[in-house]
């Protein structure tokens, strides 16, 4: 099975920070949707040929602190993941907005999985 | 000085796949360089939704043609992880033998695209015409050139004889001296060196801070390859990185250059090493499904490789008869998968990362694909601000980009 270190909110800029400094690579982030329990974000770091990861779950909406401005190579990734699944991120160093991949118009997540809300009175 | 906006791609002479870059250039010097991607974005991995996750192999192989032997192989290798399945030692050997000769078809198809892209167009034919011989034992014994789907969940569906691994020997063995006889154009020609030495320099720091992998990496002098991890059969076979200095186009394609050798000889290695035994195994797992699923189990005939005119060059002997006993391409896979797992493969371009979410039902919840090609991008908006305009392609060039694969 595979072995995550949970990562919270606030931690994720200042855990980017540290295994900068400690030498390890930034390998991918892996986006998974989670349906109404929310997003889950994976943090693949890579060092001497061993991985660890990070596992950040957040409630859908929330907007999740780029790691870019320490991991310039994280840019792609998030805005991938944030035309994917709409996960916003604050402070990327080079903000496609949403158009990495997709037209501007465009305003569906094409990778947000199909769920039924029960309907707000 | 007045800045300029200049586009390059999507469609350009030296792109062998659609990439926008936006440069913006003073006289004749880049200064930035800001990409666009997209217009080959086909959502492959949102088909795991659909797709069982047998089906899926079919699907991870068309990620990208020209390594789709290994994208299959990273998928299998992680359901294999979530359901603990042990791949006989055999399949990991074939494995590593058809990995290894994608390797060195894609090398060659680079170094001809990239000798192509300084008008070496001679050079460019040369390379290409050593590159049909390993197209030929692909078609030989897997049926196809270039999709050869031979990976399946638990092993192999395909098996070498004893004939045609002395085929393979005898072909590696002409495809190499053809190789070495281009040795000292490639890493000595005048033209070569001047379009290449000091042109897009990345340099160690920055190959490892800014994510590259692959000769991107192992050209800045990094001695890292996913090979090292011992995947399939490579832990058994002595594997050691090859490795540049000087992080400029001309070591790239010095490492690319020389891991074509050295894929060659990993092959005949596996051949010689490759032990006798089953070739798949039948795989359980967690689910309620008590049926046994047979994968594979129907086999076309297998194209004859040798029945077009070869006579433009040396033929080592025909291909051994290649029919393989009925039966012996099948697994049962019996179970669904339930788990994450993390797996890692050397592609051609460099490290090939899945991330597979399977939740116990017959499709996986998440197939997240990281390509080379989508980690060296970042690399190569660095490395072109500085450069003079007329390098652009060549720098380009130099990271074989595979646009399919990046957007997938």
């Amino acid at each position: 099975m595979l072995e995550t270190i949970p990562l919270s909110l606030d931690q994720v800029a200042a855990v980017a920070k540290e295994c900068f400094d400690d030498g390890w690579r930034q390998v991918t982030m892996s986006a998974v949707d989670c349906g109404e329990a929310g997003f889950e974000i994976l943090y693949h770091y890579d060092k001497d040929l061993v991985m660890k990861h990070y596992r950040l779950s957040i409630p859908k909406e929330t907007v999740v602190p780029s790691i870019s401005p320490v991991y310039f190579c994280a840019l792609l990734i998030e805005n991938e993941i944030r035309d994917q699944f709409g996960i916003c991120f604050s402070d990327i160093v080079l903000d496609f907005g949403g158009a990495l991949y997709l037209e501007a118009e465009v305003r569906a997540m094409p990778f947000c999985k199909v769920s039924v809300a029960e309907k707000q009175s | 000085m007045a800045r300029t906006i200049l586009p390059f791609g999507p469609q350009h002479p030296v792109l062998p796949e659609p990439l926008h870059l936006k440069l913006t250039i003073e006289d004749e010097t880049v200064v930035e360089a800001l990409p666009t991607l997209g217009y080959v974005h086909r959502g492959l991995e949102k088909l795991c939704e659909v797709r069982d996750f047998n089906q899926m192999i079919q699907i991870v192989e068309r990620v990208c043609g020209i390594c789709s032997c290994l994208h299959a192989l990273c998928y299998c290798e992680g359901v294999e992880q979530i359901m603990g399945v042990e791949v006989p030692r055999r399949a990991k050997y074939l494995r590593t033998i058809w990995g290894e000769l994608h390797r060195v078809h894609s090398h060659l198809l680079w170094l001809g695209l990239f000798a192509d892209a300084f008008g070496f167009e001679s050079l460019f034919m040369q390379f290409w015409r050593v590159r049909e011989r390993i197209m030929d034992i692909m078609e030989a014994t897997c049926g196809n050139r270039v999709v050869v789907s031979v990976n399946v969940i638990g092993g192999v569906r395909r098996d070498l004889t004893p004939e045609q691994c002395a085929w393979i020997e005898q072909e590696v063995a002409i495809a190499e001296k053809e190789i070495r006889q281009l040795t000292s154009t490639i890493l000595n020609d005048y033209t070569v060196k001047k379009r290449c030495c000091g042109k897009g320099v990345l340099t160690k720091d920055q190959a490892y801070q800014l994510g590259a992998v692959g000769p991107m990496l192992r050209g800045s002098g990094w001695a890292q390859d996913a090979r090292q991890t011992g995947y399939a059969a490579f832990g058994e076979l002595g594997f050691e990185p090859i490795v540049e200095f000087d992080g400029d186009c001309y070591a790239r394609s010095a490492v690319r250059f020389r891991e074509t050798l050295q894929s060659l000889d990993l092959v005949r290695l596996a051949i010689a090493r490759m032990p006798a035994g089953e070739t798949a195994t039948n795989v359980g797992g967690a689910g309620d499904d008590d049926t046994p699923q047979v994968i594979g189990g129907k086999r076309g005939d297998i194209m004859q490789a040798y029945n077009r005119d070869k006579s433009h060059r040396v033929v080592a002997a025909p291909p051994p008869n290649l029919d393989i006993p009925a039966g012996a391409i099948a697994a049962k896979v019996k179970g669904k998968p339930q788990g994450e797992a993390v797996t890692r493969v050397e592609q051609p371009r460099g490290e090939l990362m899945y991330y597979l979410k399977a939740d116990g039902s017959k499709h996986m919840d998440r197939v997240r694909i990281r390509t080379p090609t989508f980690a060296n991008i970042p690399p190569l908006l660095a490395m072109l601000p500085g450069c003079e305009l007329a390098d652009v392609p060549v720098i380009v060039l130099s990271i074989d980009p595979c646009i399919s694969c990046t957007e997938r």
